[in-house]
């Protein structure tokens, strides 16, 4: 395995990439991109523990991404709490959320969980419109209050991408010692053949939760990122152009593997910037891309990319 | 009060009767072909579409521009059957859910290209002034939506019923393998299937496009009703589908006129939501 032998280095290069990026990225803009590309990459990674490990398509991503924007954004408004406990708060009302309403769905399959899962969404979405005593509806919350730690206030494009950066490294760490734990095994047994799993006690029901509880936390984390880095929010963060966006993304850059939503997140952040000025065919572009990607390439970039590693290996011997 | 009540409740049984029609289609597509469609919103907006740029723009008749923006859809329909579903028949519904996203979003972001996001009107020849039976009042325009959504559900339950695609189509329903054996052209009757339900969901698209308005977003909230109807009515069945439209319509109306029109759309998503709590299949449908 070519892939193997190379990992450590490949990964401590890319690390080491990551971190000096704002060295010689001076362009704000730029930066911003990537704290978006990090941003998305926070809500794929969650997405793909769901749809790529466990085999089950969740279109109701963005009602974690609502949930945990909102709550942090109004935590910190109404309340004047620091950015790490409105985080907090955001996570603690996601983890109760999200193991309510996984018990509604997680009793589901095929297309009723696809379906009931969007509709959690669209139901967040009218409550974020129409309780305009609490969220100010679609005229949306302005103001919101940007990180601070030890006294540091994050102001730059600099900072934010650092913190960014500390959020989706601390994922891909978790990610990663979850698939490659006995969760992780227990959730691709699920997906390959359920009955042959749960027949050898491997409970979907259990293991479900887990991965649900786990996206979702994820989601509201960058939800919570989001809110305090644009500091505006209005009900649009529960729309399904999010959602899309994610699918495209993990589609495309290559579900069950860690490196593909990190591939997806990028290409699909910077691309359509490099092509600037066709903003209006981006989204007929996508459609088309998630058509094609899903007929041709299941496996996405992620799996073309392992495939020419291969063909490569076995020509040097 | 019990006037508002009974006006409230023939409000709903005809918007029922159009989130019926899409329903319908919506369950034909998933029980014969094990598709979830997810494009249905779309080719929902497109008939509306259609109709407005045939009827208001290129100013045609009324009734022809109904018919020819159904007969378009359901050429649309049936284009991607053959181009894209035909390449994909067994595949895992992940697959084809997909697939499916990506013709919504191409859809509705081409329209919103050519059009704008701006809402349009199909101008229809019918008056506004009220018409009286008895208590309730109604228009020209509903009693127009009633009579077809009417209509067209009873001409497909007849076409079902009664002829030889009808009988294909319900042998290629009930098993697929075995129609193949007696020799029916499967892949002719998938297309023709998805053809049709996409039709049905033209049809409500124009209807409510005349009642209401006709904008490239439209397609959203009508996919989800019409999935919360099809769970409702269980996957694949018919009657179903037809009496969890009116359900729904029904419930829509009644929780817009009696409690608040912003938050009308919560209702029909809270029932389901209860109802999956205690029927995980549904209301009519079976544990498969």
């Amino acid at each position: 395995m070519a892939g193997g032998r190379l990992k450590v280095p490949v990964l401590l290069a890319l690390a080491g990439l990551a971190l000096a990026a704002p060295l010689f990225i001076r362009d704000d803009y730029f930066l911003h991109l990537l704290i978006h590309a990090g941003f998305f990459y926070m809500l794929v990674a969650g997405l793909n523990l769901l749809v790529g490990y466990l085999g089950l398509l969740s279109l109701g991503h963005t009602a974690f991404l609502g949930v945990g924007a909102y709550t942090s954004a109004l935590v910190s408004l109404k309340l004047g709490a620091s950015y790490w406990l409105s985080l907090a708060a955001a996570l603690g009302l996601s983890l109760v959320l999200s193991f309510l309403f996984g018990l509604i769905v997680l009793r589901l399959r095929g297309p009723y969980f696809v379906i009931v899962s969007l509709c959690f969404a669209e139901m967040l979405a009218i409550v974020a419109t129409n309780w305009v005593s609490l969220t100010n509806g679609p005229m949306g919350l302005p103001g919101i209050d940007a990180p601070s730690l030890f006294g540091y206030e994050f102001e730059t494009k600099t900072d934010f991408y650092y913190l960014m950066l500390f959020f989706v490294g601390l994922m891909t760490y978790i990610i990663h010692r979850l698939v490659n734990s006995v969760i992780g095994r227990a959730c691709v047994s699920l997906r390959e053949n359920e009955e042959l799993a749960e027949s050898i006690g491997v409970s979907a029901f259990k293991f479900g939760m887990i991965t649900f509880i786990a996206a979702s936390l994820f989601a509201a984390a960058a939800g919570s990122f989001y809110a305090h880095y644009v500091s505006y929010l209005n009900p649009e963060i529960f729309g399904f152009v999010y959602m899309i966006t994610m699918l495209v993304m993990l589609v495309t850059g290559g579900r069950g593997s860690i490196a593909g939503p990190l591939l997806g997140c990028l290409i699909f952040t910077v691309v359509p910037e490099l092509l600037r000025g066709t903003e209006q065919y981006r989204e007929p572009v996508f459609g088309l891309v998630l058509i094609v990607v899903a007929i041709f390439m299941p496996q996405g970039l992620k799996g073309l990319l392992d495939r020419l590693l291969q063909r490569a290996a076995r020509e040097e011997g | 009060m019990s006037t508002e009540i009974l006006q409230q409740l023939v409000n709903g049984l005809i918007i029922g009767a159009t989130y019926g029609l899409m329903a319908v289609g919506l369950t034909m597509i998933f029980g014969m072909m094990d598709v979830i469609n997810f494009a249905h919103g779309e080719l929902y907006m497109l008939g509306g579409v259609f109709a407005y740029f045939l009827v208001s723009y290129l100013g045609l008749n009324y009734y022809l521009g109904l018919v020819l923006a159904v007969a378009l859809v359901m050429v649309v329909g049936f284009i991607f059957d053959q181009l894209v579903l035909r390449q994909l028949r067994g595949e895992p519904v992940l697959i084809t859910i997909l697939v499916t996203i990506g013709l919504s979003i191409f859809l509705q972001s081409v329209v919103i290209l050519f059009w704008g996001p701006s809402p349009q009107s199909i101008a229809s020849p019918f008056a506004s002034t009220p018409i009286k039976l008895g208590p309730v009042i109604l228009t020209q325009t509903k009693l127009f939506m009633a009579a077809v959504a009417g209509a067209v559900i009873w001409g497909l339950h007849l076409v079902i019923q009664r002829t030889k695609l009808g009988r294909m189509m319900r042998a290629t329903f009930q098993d697929k393998d075995a129609a193949t054996i007696v020799g029916i052209d499967i892949n002719r009757v998938y297309a023709i299937n998805f053809a049709l339900g996409s039709g049905l969901a033209a049809l409500a698209g124009t209807l409510l496009g005349t009642l209401f308005i006709v904008y490239p977003n439209m397609g959203l909230i009508a996919v989800v009703k019409a999935f919360l109807i099809v769970i409702m009515g269980g996957m694949g069945n018919f009657l179903g589908a037809i009496f969890g439209g009116l359900l729904l319509g029904v419930v829509e109306s009644m929780a817009a006129g009696f409690i608040s029109s912003g938050y009308k759309d919560l209702f029909g998503l809270l029932i389901v939501m209860a109802l999956l709590v205690v029927r995980p299949y549904g209301l009519f449908g079976k544990k498969s």
